[in-house]
């Protein structure tokens, strides 16, 4: 399957997607109760949708009433500005609260080199100083990581090779969830 | 498009309609960012800017040196007042020296017509345009248009007066570019001698009734008279100005509709404003000002992402 070119394998059924996002939630309550002191934050652009998915699960399937959660954009604090090929393209950062002593789970949907976690790291800190931050990812791309940061939540651990991507899908954006690891 | 069409910026006549669309959306996030209890980003940490001021400033040299900050750049600050300009250095070599210290991005201001578009074509940075003469104060037209779309929700169709000096005003003919791009109707009202011939083939119209104009508009942008760049006496005598071309509450009141005020400052209050009509509900002057350091912050970020290192 690696001699060709563009072939691709689904890595993750809808169903098995189900499960894990289930499974997350479980784990996030079991840390964190009733989430009082919690905030939920889904890195732009990608991570969004899965933390929409997992306040949807914690409060519908749950009953957990008022998680906050906020999309946080991390353009601006990255490090590789001006060092690719293609200019960055901000999102919006809807953050309307306070995160000072409070737990941060950033919530990203795969987790490769560990540049992103760290530019969120810094850019959290315009919101205030958390007590503790987090890391959930859905997939984890284990030894492609630059940075010494590992998640605390995991969906799927994963060995691909370089040349290969992992793409989430989500039912609201592509029609369907799945996961995909695309030979280039 | 996540890129400008041009290396500076030098005045509105030279970008396309797409760039003040890029510019605009840059220019939300970055007002987010001002809006945080922590007002800064890291990204142009390894960019160094020099503000050159040939000409006197205070809002638009504090705006241009906030938004430097903001974005983490190292910034010098020049003035000519204080510099070998006044022992009889070129513009070039001033630059150059500047230069030779490592800069990467030029602001400047200039009193002559053209000063930025000169420098651009004979040193290697990035500049941008902040007034040369009577010519164009580009950041200045893209906060107003940027104001007026967000409180109108658009510019395209809107109608627009810009009253009082228009033949020495740099704001008005970065304004003129910048709202006639995006398709706004624009007229332009003021004393006679204040109208430069051949305005209209900018495509804007002459109103000299300000009654009329603003019978007319959504939105009236008053302008100063600029006294220190007249050389003859333009009109009678300033009270008179007031009375024909200076915008009162009691004027603004008769009017069957709540328009819009704009002014880009510095304001001569009881002259082409009152104070009553400064401090109202319908003004934004202050607003102005405020998104004045997200579009310079939108600006700059955009031309530095053109910077590439080797």
């Amino acid at each position: 399957m690696f001699g060709l070119s563009m072939s691709q394998k689904k890595l993750l059924s809808s169903k098995e997607i189900h499960l894990i996002l289930h499974r997350l939630a479980c784990q996030l309550i079991e840390n964190h109760e009733n989430f009082e002191n919690t905030v939920l934050v889904g890195i732009q652009p990608r991570g969004s949708r899965l933390a929409q998915r997992l306040v949807k699960i914690l409060t519908e399937d749950y009953k957990i009433k008022s998680i906050k959660h906020g999309l946080l954009d991390i353009t601006f604090f990255r490090d590789d500005f001006r060092r690719r090929t293609n200019p960055l393209e901000a999102n919006t950062t809807t953050i309307d609260f306070i995160v000072e002593e409070k737990n941060v789970v950033f919530i990203d949907d795969v987790l490769f080199s560990g540049r992103s976690i760290r530019a969120a790291l810094t850019a959290i800190q315009s919101f205030g100083r958390p007590k503790a931050i987090e890391l959930l990812v859905l997939i984890d791309r284990r030894f492609s990581r630059d940075l010494p940061i590992q998640p605390d939540y995991l969906g799927r651990q994963v060995d691909v090779i370089n040349e290969e991507t992992v793409t989430v899908h989500w039912k609201e954006n592509e029609g369907e969830d799945a996961v995909y690891i695309t030979n280039n | 498009m996540s890129q400008l069409s041009v290396p500076h910026l030098l005045g509105i006549k030279h970008l396309l309609p797409s760039d003040i669309d890029l510019i605009f959306e840059t220019a939300d996030h970055f007002k987010e960012v001002i809006n945080r209890p922590i007002k800064k980003v890291p990204s142009l940490r390894d960019i160094t800017i020099a503000n050159l001021f040939f000409e006197n400033s205070t809002r638009t040299k504090l705006s241009f040196e906030l938004a430097e900050k903001r974005l983490s750049a190292d910034v010098i600050n020049f003035s000519a007042s204080q510099s070998s300009v006044k022992k009889g250095e070129t513009l070039i070599d001033t630059a150059n020296n500047i230069l030779s210290m490592k800069v990467d991005l030029i602001v400047m201001r200039h009193p002559n017509v053209g000063a930025c578009d000169f420098l651009s074509k004979h040193v290697d940075a990035k500049i941008v345009n902040a007034g040369d003469g009577t010519h164009e104060h580009p950041t200045q037209a893209l906060l107003d248009s940027y104001s007026i779309r967000e409180k109108l929700g658009e510019v395209g169709g809107k109608k627009i007066v810009i009253v009082g000096d228009i033949l020495h005003s740099r704001v008005a003919l970065s304004n003129i570019y910048a709202l006639k791009l995006q398709g706004a109707e624009v007229k332009v009202c003021g004393p006679k001698t204040l109208i430069p011939k051949y305005i209209e083939h900018l495509g804007v119209s002459v109103e000299p009734n300000l009654r009329k104009a603003l019978e007319w508009c959504d939105v009236a942008n008053m302008l100063r008279v600029q006294n220190e760049r007249m050389d003859i006496n333009y009109f009678p005598s300033t009270r008179e100005y007031a009375q024909l071309f200076g915008i009162n509450k009691e004027l603004l009141n008769s009017l069957n509709k709540e328009i819009v005020i704009m002014h880009p400052g510095p304001i001569n209050r009881g002259v082409e404003i009152t104070s009553d009509v400064a401090d109202a509900d319908q003004s934004i002057i202050l607003e102005q000002v405020e998104n004045g350091v997200a579009i310079r912050m939108a600006v700059i970020y955009l031309l530095a992402q053109q910077i590439k290192r080797n």
